[in-house]
């Protein structure tokens, strides 16, 4: 009853003693203890995950107790894996176990926000016009008005407002400029799809049905490795973290695996006590370096000159020496080295390696009728007649049904067996020209000066060809032995004498002067890694990390090490190959859900752009370009052939339908029919006649003329201009229109040569964007710069699906709880968009026909673009041909009024032209029939009929029946599919499986293993763990490339004039930002230009971002950027100190860390550091400091923007340019003033360096 | 007997009184994991050994002597011993041990009031109260000075008197002091203000003070059923 009454018990004998005395029972009172006892009781548990960025993809247990989501641990339910192999659980990091706390966090967004100044004028506008279209016309048509909210963009001043106001404010923005400007000016930007699939679906799927743009970002985060397509004609298809437990030999090279790769980091050290050796490689002593038995330290930015010193070995001593039978057999069924090129003539005599010879050049085609051009050649080696081998491109898209990797003549189909070199049977011996960059000058990197053009003598053969010349032929195994520098004793000078030499490219002792490792290990860790190789049958595996992947000349570094794996047979083999594990994050039913998410039930083909080419065009960071082709154009090239700047050859390659583009064209793609019809022309015709007239043209051509404004913007999922926003600063000030802090000047202001493609507009237009609504669970900083800020639903408080490249479950969201306060889940929110534009549009926009341009698409019949030879159509070159040497231009049907109806059904194409992906299709009526039944059907109105898609659970039930990876039915379809093309039967893959089928009640129970599938190279079965090329290898199915191996040459003309035909070594680019500013600007302290390295943190980043107060805490609170302790003493900078960073493209105010951690000449800056937490102001702008893209700027790279040429074509998230960082230095100094200024009277004076 | 001295001696006493024990026990019942002396040496252990031992021992030693001082009737101690020698022996230990509790306070005080983690984990009423304390000890401390020029120990006396009339129930309590000094009355009003707030601070951890620790017993475990 009362606790103090309860002792009141004096005169009760209640203690018994025992133990003689020495103990005693007690009946007190022991409520107490409840406290602790009810801290860990709950009331439910609920199964979630971390929602947008964590490759982890870990299932987590969500514990719900009095209706508030309370903590997180993990799950340990994942299904089991086979005898020996350990299994995946727990999964988890700090990061993951630290989300919760956002969900009632003071960051946490509660109710939907508006800019004060912005609502204001829509009030106003509202209350003088009925009409929201109109109402939305007269603000941002108003250039008083438009600026008087854009400039407050990043300042403050949200108000509370409500769903329905801001729904219709929104849908208004959005048809007003469908309807003034054309859809395709409305954006989106969401990344990594894997993660949330619905969530990103909702929005693109909204964005798809109006005719919007649907935003990259694979490329954008520069995590995409173009390397992958190059060799592979695939994207970042990897191999599990649990196959590492089946190799032999792991090279953790640039990736931080107990850091970066927490939950999979076990598979790592459990294998070590199998033997499995272990090498890390990292420019730091990251945490990866103890857990390996080995560290080299590359100077970062140097490792292709490392890899290529690790080949140089393997070859010689592998493949040449003493041929391992394994390797030989492997290369000449797998890769390109038997494939014959043909050789251009210099004009000193010399020659060069020209393209792969095709079918066509050769009398009659060798008998191939179909796509000759796409057919490439090698030599049978019984008969020595060269013949076109199964497996080329040209047989994928011919109809035979033959495409696969048997060792086959393409044309008659008798065995053969290929010559790998002509150095037995040549008919002469020429010098090959190579272009070499070890010693182009750098401020920063040494180099290794030879020569820019080194000579090799190659066996070569002599033919007719088909225009009756005579060609020289000489084999890829020759050409890349000869590019590594080995010497093949044909009286080379140029070729390295042995590995101790150091003046030849690319012996061990030639990288030591770059690298800086010495060579005595280079040697050794190359033998134990292709001697393991050997005796395993390829279980030698690289593990990645994006690092690599970021510099300028990032295909460099990964093709070095992607030649390593395929010249030692592990590419294909389960516990080898390559392992790169960034950003992707493999959408497993991927076929399932790009009807939901591009609505291709209802119309087709869906706008999509690569969000570098964007930004880069859009935000005016063209205008700033520093980089010269002549700087990067190989040695070899005829610089007449290759000129312009950067954008230009952007431009070029839109106009060529290699890159996507967006904004389309500089009209309204929904007048194109109108006028065509008027003008008595189909849709096609009339812009085909336009472009040619000059008329039309593309919009990149004038991005600074307000027709061709990206208008509104769309982010959700992301936080674009707190994070991956590369050239922040140029994004505030052209896109956005407010206070930025570029320090540079621009083309114009520089009197540089302005470019030959682009309209030159000499004052930029600011603030092109009307609308910028964010969607997010947190006031993350793009929040703080967008017009609307829409609640979201957190991951734990929604349904949606999760996938991951690093094991094979599927395992859902779920709702633990219902949304805080206002908050909405993404698949409501667009829903509601949706509804309104519905409504708004009426009297604006009807049933329209838009006009969509689409690019050559990879995996698609276009990827036979232009097969020899560059032709532009506008250069009159060639004629235009729409889908061969231009983009395809394809009439699209929207149903505006219709918008909503159609979001919430799945349409009739899906019964009508089927389901598919990656070039084969199947029919998928019982599916979409089935749907009907589970999610039931619509009983009135436009949709009548169709199965209903009203909520997020309707949503993933169309991903999960839809896909062969979630239903077997649907596997063995698609294997049937691919069987139809390859003429080999790989439905016994699927067959077993047949009658399994996962739905998401049964995710919510148990995360459930994926069937395996052709939209995959690796296999989930009983006897292998997935391993990317794992069918390619088994199965025979050539990988997706020109010559259907995968590839070691290259032989696009762009490829060739830039000189990356074959892996060559080239320095980081300089970006030309730290002259202008260096000691310019001075506060008395020493400065000092450092590299700017951004890697992945520990406190922060993929399951949870830099503003958690949990790990904020665990770190020190505010932005940090690691330094050496060398250059900090230099600099005069002790540990914590507050430090100035920048360079002609912005500013960064950090503290130091100063650790023995971090190399000298480098500064490293965790990337996504809010800039919403503890940032104080910066003397070089005047404005807060800025985030870790405050300093650089784009600059993308020619040879990634080829398309229409087999595996360079485009591709969303497959291929196109990408944001490398890494090249960037800035200006590192102590800070003097460390201002605040919010006027708290907290600022103060920092010592100043003595 | 001014009107003031009736309140603050003769009715003050009784509220503050029946708050401090209603209070506590009150507090007792209905927030039992408030119930605990809110140590923050774990945040910051700079001169917390000496602060906190100076400060209380000091305070223990003068709670005990006044208790004992106060209460004590005169008749208990007049065979052996002249108020004159008890006010001598209450100056000098009181004394001692004032100037050690006073300088403990003022280091909790000032560690208090300076140490930023110390400030953010406590609450306000941590802080009055050992602004109080430290007050009151000075004052205490003060009382010795007039003291010193009557050693006869009638004004002791007077104290007693006016203790034992409160606490025995004797009546007209507050015409002992009516001629005391003011130093003497203020320090008196702050002592029942100090119990007045007795339950609402951590000052609560003095009741739970672990006595039975010296006898219990090694092990204590709970009955069966």
């Amino acid at each position: 009853m009362s606790h103090f009454i309860d002792r009141l018990n004096f005169f009760k004998r209640t203690s018994q003693p025992f133990s003689d005395q020495h103990g005693a029972t007690t009946t007190e009172n022991r409520d107490w203890e409840n406290g602790y006892r009810q801290r860990w009781q709950h009331d439910k548990v609920v199964r979630s995950t971390h929602g947008v960025n964590c490759t982890g993809s870990c299932s987590w247990k969500i514990y719900v107790k009095n209706g508030l989501i309370t903590w997180e641990t993990q799950q340990t339910d994942y299904p089991r894996t086979r005898p020996d192999l350990p299994n995946h659980e727990p999964r988890g990091c700090p990061r993951g176990a630290s989300y919760s706390w956002y969900t009632y966090s003071a960051n946490r967004l509660k109710y939907p926000l508006i800019r004060r100044q912005l609502v204001e004028l829509w009030r106003d506008a509202k209350a003088k016009n009925s009409d929201p279209v109109t109402a939305w016309a007269s603000i941002v048509e108003d250039p008083v008005k438009a600026k008087s909210y854009k400039t407050r963009r990043g300042l403050g001043g949200f108000i509370r407002s409500n769903w329905e106001e801001l729904n219709e404010l929104i849908a208004a923005a959005n048809v007003y400029t469908a309807k003034q400007y054309g859809p395709d000016r409305v954006i989106g930007f969401s990344p990594i799809p894997a993660m949330s699939m619905v969530s990103y679906a909702a929005g693109s799927r909204y964005l798809s049905l109006i005719g919007g743009t649907c935003m990259s970002f694979y490329d954008w985060y520069c995590d995409l490795p173009p390397a992958s397509p190059m060799v592979w004609g695939e994207q970042t298809d990897v191999p599990e973290s649990a196959d590492w437990y089946n190799s032999s030999y792991i090279i953790a090279w640039g990736s931080n695996i107990p850091q970066t790769r927490t939950p999979d980091a076990h598979f790592f050290t459990e294998v070590r006590y199998k033997g499995t050796k272990t090498v890390a490689i990292t420019p730091d002593y990251a945490e990866v370096a103890k857990h390996a038995d080995q560290w080299l330290n590359p100077k970062q930015g140097t490792d292709a000159a490392l890899a290529l010193a690790f080949g140089h070995v393997i070859l010689k001593e592998f493949h040449l020496d003493k041929p391992s039978t394994y390797f030989t057999d492997y290369v000449r069924r797998y890769t390109d080295w038997p494939n014959l090129v043909l050789l251009e003539k210099r004009e000193d005599g010399s020659y060069q390696a020209g393209r792969f010879a095709r079918a066509s050049d050769f009398v009659s085609g060798l008998g191939e009728e179909k796509n000759p051009d796409w057919k490439t050649v090698a030599i049978d080696d019984a008969t020595g007649e060269i013949i076109s081998p199964n497996g080329s491109i040209g047989y994928r898209w011919d109809g035979s049904g033959q495409w696969n990797l048997q060792q086959k003549d393409g044309k008659t189909h008798t065995d053969i067996t290929l010559r790998l070199s002509l150095v037995e049977h040549h008919d002469t011996v020429v010098d090959v020209a190579v272009p070499y960059f070890g010693g182009v000058p750098s401020d920063y990197f040494a180099g290794n000066t030879i020569k820019d053009i080194l000579k090799y003598k190659l066996p070569a053969r002599k033919v007719t060809l088909a225009d009756g010349s005579e060609g020289l032929l000489v084999a890829v195994y020759d050409l890349n032995m000869a590019n590594y520098g080995i010497n093949r004793g044909l009286g080379d000078d140029d070729s390295a004498k042995d590995f101790d030499d150091a003046n030849a490219p690319y012996t061990p002792a030639w990288q030591e002067a770059i690298t800086g490792v010495p060579r005595d290990k280079v040697i050794r860790i190359a033998r134990e890694f292709a001697d393991t190789a050997d005796k395993t049958k390829g279980k030698s595996m690289i593990i990645v990390g994006a690092g690599m992947n970021h510099w300028y000349h990032m295909d460099m570094n990964y093709r070095g090490l992607i030649n390593m794996l395929a010249m030692c047979g592990c590419v294909g083999q389960s516990g080898g190959g390559w392992a790169h594990y960034v950003g992707q994050e493999k959408l497993r039913p991927q076929t399932g859900w790009l009807p939901l998410a591009f609505a291709l039930d209802w119309s087709r083909p869906p706008r999509q752009m690569n969000s570098t080419s964007f930004f880069y065009n859009h935000a005016s960071q063209w205008r700033y370009e520093k980089l010269e082709i002549k700087e990067i154009l190989s040695p070899l090239a005829n610089p007449k052939r290759q000129s312009g700047n950067l954008i230009d050859y952007n431009v070029r390659s839109e106009r060529m339908g290699w890159l996507p583009s967006a904004p389309q064209l500089n009209t309204n793609p929904l007048h194109i029919a109108k006028a065509a019809k008027a003008a008595g022309m189909s849709p096609v015709e009339y812009t085909v006649a336009g472009l040619k007239s000059g008329k039309i043209a593309f919009a990149a051509e004038d991005p600074d003329n307000p027709q061709n404004f990206p208008r509104n913007l769309f982010v959700w999922r992301s936080n674009l201009l707190g994070s991956s926003g590369k050239g922040h600063e140029y994004m505030l000030k052209y896109l956005l229109g407010t206070k930025h802090g570029i320090q540079g000047k621009d083309l114009g202001e520089m009197g540089s040569s302005k470019p030959q493609e682009v309209k030159w507009h000499q004052d930029a237009p600011e603030g092109k964007l009307d609308l910028l609504v964010t969607l997010d669970f947190r006031m993350s900083t793009t929040c703080l710069y967008s017009d609307i800020v829409l609640p979201t639903a957190t991951w734990y408080e929604k349904d949606d699906l999760n996938t991951s490249d690093m094991h094979p479950f599927i395992h859902p969201l779920t709702a633990a709880v219902d949304p805080a306060w206002e908050a909405r889940s993404d698949w409501e929110i667009y829903k509601g968009i949706a509804k309104a534009f519905s409504r708004v549009c009426e009297g604006h926009l009807g049933i329209e026909t838009d006009l969509v341009t689409l690019p050559l698409l990879h995996d698609a019949p276009a990827e036979l673009g232009q097969a020899i030879g560059v032709k532009d159509w506008k250069k009159g070159e060639c004629e235009l041909i729409p889908g061969k040497t231009a983009p395809a231009f394809i009439a699209v049907e929207r149903n505006y009024p219709d918008t909503y109806a159609r979001f919430t059904s799945i349409g009739p194409l899906l019964e009508k032209l089927g389901n598919g992906g990656k070039g084969i299709n199947w029919n998928t009526d019982i599916e979409v029939a089935f749907l009907g039944k589970l999610n039931h059907q619509h009983t009135s109105g436009s949709n009548e009929g169709r199965p209903r898609l009203d909520s997020a659970i309707d949503a993933a039930e169309m991903i999960l029946s839809l896909a062969p990876e979630t239903n077997g039915q649907v596997a063995v379809k698609a294997w049937a599919a691919l069987s139809k093309i390859t003429g080999i039967d790989h439905t016994h893959l699927a067959r077993y499986k047949e009658d399994e089928k996962i739905r998401f009640r049964d995710i919510v129970t148990q995360p459930r293993k994926i069937i395996s599938s052709p939209t995959w190279s690796g296999l989930e079965d009983e006897h292998v763990s997935y391993n990317a090329g794992y069918t390619n290898v088994h199965e025979l199915i050539p990988w997706r490339t020109l010559t259907g191996r995968q590839q070691f040459y290259l032989d696009h003309d762009w490829m060739r004039d830039f000189g990356e035909s074959m892996l060559v070594y080239r320095p980081p680019i300089n970006t030309k930002t730290i002259k202008p500013l260096l000691n310019q600007k001075s506060n008395g302290n020493p400065e000092l230009a450092l590299n700017w390295i951004t890697p992945h943190q520990k406190w922060g980043i993929h399951s949870t971002y830099t503003d958690n107060l949990l790990m904020l805490t665990l770190s020190r609170g505010g932005p940090i950027v690691w330094m050496s302790e060398a250059d900090a003493k230099t600099l005069g900078i002790v540990d914590n100190d507050w430090i100035d960073l920048f360079n002609t493209n912005g500013a960064i105010a950090a503290r130091a860390v100063v650790s023995q951690r971090v190399m000298p000449g480098m500064v490293m800056m965790y990337h996504a550091q809010e800039k919403i937490v503890n940032v104080p102001g910066s003397a070089i702008t005047g404005e807060r400091g800025g985030i870790h893209n405050s300093v650089t700027r784009v600059c993308p790279k020619p040879t990634h923007m080829i398309g229409g040429y087999a595996q360079l074509a485009y591709g969303f998230n497959y291929y196109g340019t990408v944001g490398s960082n890494r090249d960037e230095f800035v200006i590192v100094r102590k800070m003097t003033k460390v201002e605040w200024l919010d006027n708290e009277g907290n600022d103060y004076e920092q010592e100043a360096v003595k | 007997m001014s009107y003031f001295d009736a309140i603050f001696f003769g009715l003050y006493p009784y509220v503050a009184g029946t708050v401090f024990l209603l209070g506590s026990w009150l507090r007792y019942d209905h927030a039992q994991y408030t119930w605990r002396a809110g140590s923050s040496q774990m945040l910051n252990k700079t001169h917390m050994r000496k602060a906190s031992n100076l400060f209380h021992v000091g305070i223990l030693v003068i709670f005990f002597g006044h208790l004992v001082g106060l209460l004590t009737p005169h008749w208990v101690y007049e065979p052996f011993m002249s108020a004159g020698t008890k006010q001598v022996l209450a100056i000098m230990v009181g004394g001692i041990a004032g100037i050690a509790c006073w300088y403990g306070a003022l280091l909790l005080f000032l560690r208090r009031m300076n140490d930023p983690r110390v400030r953010a984990t406590g609450s306000t009423m941590d802080l009055v109260i050992i602004g109080i304390l430290l007050v009151q000890v000075t004052l205490g401390l003060l009382t010795i000075i007039p003291t010193l020029g009557h050693l006869d120990g009638s004004n002791m006396l007077k104290l007693a008197e006016w203790a034992q009339a409160i606490v025995f129930f004797k009546g007209g309590a507050a015409a002992h002091l009516a001629d005391v000094g003011i130093i003497f009355k203020l320090h008196i009003v702050l002592g029942l203000t100090i119990f007045l707030l007795f339950p609402f601070t951590r000052l609560v951890h003095i009741w739970s003070v672990p006595l039975q620790y010296v006898n219990r017993r090694y092990q204590i475990v709970r009955a069966r059923g």
